[in-house]
């Protein structure tokens, strides 16, 4: 029996302040799949995260985005993560006074909420906490800091991957999580994210560099220029693109400049 | 008071009525049978309230020399607040409920009352109240008992309210009343010292450490009366002491004016602990009538060496404050800190910060200042530390944070920093933000809710304010916070 796709984007166009910034984008992931997007800075990656996760900056011009089937484009970002999606943010934003465990404790039970399933009481909660640290390679003093507040780039990143560890989604979207990484926390985060990646869930990856798929292996991968995704292929376009940067693709699928 | 009183049927409909006062929920009006005296101040005024009070001889001529000041003096408007004429002679100085409870025990109030302490949430039943904390009511001008006593007197603790300290500590009340708030200090303390009607005692003995949390609950009811409430707190060498104090009031259209002056004493290594939680009527959120006026005047003297005085408040109600408690810090080795939130939304408007005095050597000062406005609101932090020049070695930290939700409100910070000695070490850290969209983004990206999201943000934003507010009170802040800006988000 032929699968449906967990995420579903058809023809999606979005402009901030009237500039256009996606151009009717198209991209279909079935359960198991893993997919990324690549492209030069500018081409509207960020973008199509951040408007897939529900940032309300945004105005969408055209499209639907289905989620298991459902349609989220008229959906508040909590109503998306409620359902399953979890992005992670390429600039992780800093909260002052908020615990980290404050805060994955009250996102998680919210989720829960949403499912029609008990809160975590504090045990529990604290339990789930230090064994999904503990795969994030992570200091115990994490969870009592504030939010991403004075963490490098490095930590903040393994945070939002410790958040995705924690509510455990149906889709992630990883927005340039690769960036600002050494190898050794490339190697903790990606070990992480693949051992969360099971087959009934989706995952989208955005990055600019080829290296983090050294580690999580795509099954396609998709160039995205100037709000388009002007080709796709398999794992072996991401070396090709590594190689030759991103001029040749132009002549090539014949997109305007 | 610029408001029509002449309208006396609100009182009646504004029983059992929401009142459509927004979401404040200590609108209500208790009905009560009340005896108050005519509107209006004059000499005959003071002269009666002290005979009503059966007051000595000293306390009157105390009052009448505050009054011929007050006389003198001009209302204040140096602070970065607009608000129309206050009209002194159409406030009622003197109401309070006819029937007082016997016993001076609280749980023997009439049944009218009692509802409205229930409906407060004032614990006034010893049996069933949050455990270590002793509670003292003020219900318009009275006190009307004090929980707790023989636990307080075991420890040799006295709470009990001013009137009953004049008439049972007369030595003690005679030397420290206006020895930290002069009589001449401000308009409004003048006018306090003249008119005060009630408030809280305390005196703990040397080497005591009070056994329990001592709190206050002070509640205007009445339509056109003042409240002039006046709190002194001793500390004898060693001592340790933690007061707060809870204030709400009727949502009425007309203004009702609070002028409160607390004066507290530190000696040797002693500790007092003074936290407030305000919760004044702010006024219609729509349109801004009505609401408290809260002129307050509080100073702490860290008289003795090592002593400590530390003001938490939790500023998240009244049409108008006017406050800015201080420490005096006298003995060497003092410490004062202030830390604060002021929370204003619909039309309030909050001038407030405090006035740290360094006269003792190696006295250090904390200053932690987190102001949100929302809606039309103005939120003012004034703040002065004055260092005199033999006060060697002196320190202060300031902190001021402002947190605009919204744009069509203001935050303004005026520090004031006068140093006369150049020993001194001072620090002054001081940001603005907007209530992030980022932030709020993030948050619900991960499946938190809108408001939940504001209220964690928030709430974070005063953490270090709130973590310093005694435990059975953060969570009552925290909620409250959360309650005010439900509606001014969004």
């Amino acid at each position: 029996m032929p699968k449906n796709p967990i995420l579903e984007i058809e023809n999606l166009s979005a402009t901030i302040a009237d500039k256009p910034i996606l151009n009717g984008i198209s991209l279909s992931i079935l359960p198991g799949q893993i997919h990324a997007i690549m492209g030069p800075n500018g081409a509207g990656k960020s973008t199509l995260a951040k408007i897939l996760a529900g940032d309300p900056a945004y105005d969408i011009t055209s499209g639907t985005v289905r989620l298991e089937g459902k349609e989220i484009l008229e959906l508040d970002p909590e109503e998306r993560a409620h359902l399953g999606l979890f992005m992670s943010f390429q600039y992780p934003v800093e909260v002052a006074g908020v615990s980290n465990r404050q805060f994955l404790q009250l996102a998680l039970n919210a989720n829960r909420k949403a499912q029609k399933l008990e809160p975590l009481d504090d045990a529990s909660f604290n339990k789930l906490l230090r064994e999904k640290m503990k795969m994030m390679d992570v200091r115990d003093e994490f969870s009592e800091r504030s939010v991403n507040e004075g963490f490098s780039g490095g930590e903040k990143k393994r945070n939002e991957i410790l958040q995705m560890a924690v509510l455990d989604p149906k889709v992630s979207i990883l927005d340039e999580t690769d960036s600002g990484l050494d190898i050794d926390a490339m190697r903790i985060v990606a070990k992480g994210v693949t051992t969360l990646m099971t087959p009934e869930k989706g995952l989208l990856l955005i990055t600019h560099y080829q290296r983090l798929l050294d580690y999580i292996k795509p099954d396609f991968v998709h160039v995205m220029i100037d709000g388009k995704i002007v080709l796709s292929g398999g794992a072996e376009l991401a070396l090709k693109l590594e190689e030759k940067g991103y001029d040749w693709i132009t002549p090539e699928v014949g997109a305007t400049p | 008071m610029a408001a029509d009183l002449t309208d006396t049927t609100d009182l009646a409909e504004a029983k059992g009525q929401d009142y459509s006062r927004g979401d404040y929920k200590y609108g209500f009006v208790t009905d009560i049978e009340t005896e108050s005296f005519p509107k209006g101040l004059n000499e005959e005024i003071v002269r009666a309230l002290s005979k009503k009070k059966n007051e000595p001889d000293w306390m009157l001529d105390f009052r009448l020399k505050a009054f011929n000041k007050w006389k003198e003096m001009k209302e204040p408007r140096w602070a970065n607040l607009r608000y129309g004429p206050i009209d002194y002679q159409n406030i009622t100085y003197y109401s309070a409920p006819k029937h007082k409870p016997l016993l001076n025990k609280l749980s023997d109030a009439e049944p009218e009352l009692l509802k409205t302490f229930e409906r407060l949430g004032i614990p006034v039943d010893e049996q069933k109240r949050l455990v270590n904390v002793a509670v003292d009511v003020v219900f318009d001008s009275v006190s009307l008992g004090t929980t707790f006593q023989s636990k307080l007197k075991e420890a040799g603790v006295i709470l009990c309210s001013i009137s009953e300290a004049i008439q049972t500590y007369p030595d003690l009340v005679k030397k420290y009343m206006a020895s930290v708030v002069p009589i001449h200090d401000n308009f409004f303390a003048a006018l306090n010292s003249a008119v005060f009607t009630d408030g809280s005692f305390v005196y703990i003995p040397k080497g005591v450490r009070c056994p329990m949390e001592l709190s206050t609950y002070f509640r205007i009811n009445d339509k056109e009366s003042g409240q002039f409430e006046r709190t002194l707190i001793i500390a004898e060498d060693d001592s340790h002491v933690s007061y707060l104090e809870g204030c709400t009031a009727p949502a009425f259209d007309n203004n009702q004016l609070h002028a409160a002056v607390v004066e507290l004493v530190a000696h040797n290594r002693a500790e007092i602990k003074y936290s407030t939680i305000q919760n004044w009527y702010a006024g219609n959120p729509k349109t801004g009538e009505g609401g408290v006026y809260n002129f307050v005047t509080k100073r702490g003297l860290c008289a003795g060496e090592s002593s400590k005085i530390s003001w938490t408040q939790v500023e998240a109600g009244a049409a108008i404050t006017w406050k800015y408690p201080g420490c005096i810090l006298k003995g060497d080795n003092s410490v004062g800190e202030f830390y604060s939130v002021a929370l204003t939304n619909g039309f309030m408007q909050a001038d407030t910060g405090t006035k740290m005095v360094h006269i003792g050597k190696n006295t250090t000062s904390t200053i932690v200042s987190k102001g949100i406005a929302a809606e039309q609101s103005h939120n003012t932090y004034r703040g002065l530390v004055k260092i005199v020049g033999k006060a060697e070695g002196a320190r202060n930290y300031t902190q001021c944070d402002s947190m605009l939700v919204g744009d069509r409100c203001s935050a303004n910070t005026f520090p004031y920093i006068e140093n006369h000695n150049a020993s001194s070490q001072l620090e002054h850290e001081a940001s603005t933000s907007k209530l992030n969209e980022e932030q709020l983004f993030y948050f619900r990206s991960r499946g938190i809710s809108f408001e939940d999201a504001v209220n964690l943000i928030v709430n974070g934003f005063c953490k270090k304010v709130l973590d310093e507010l005694p435990f059975e009170f953060a969570q009552e802040a925290k909620n409250l916070l959360t309650l005010k800006l439900e509606h001014s988000v969004g």
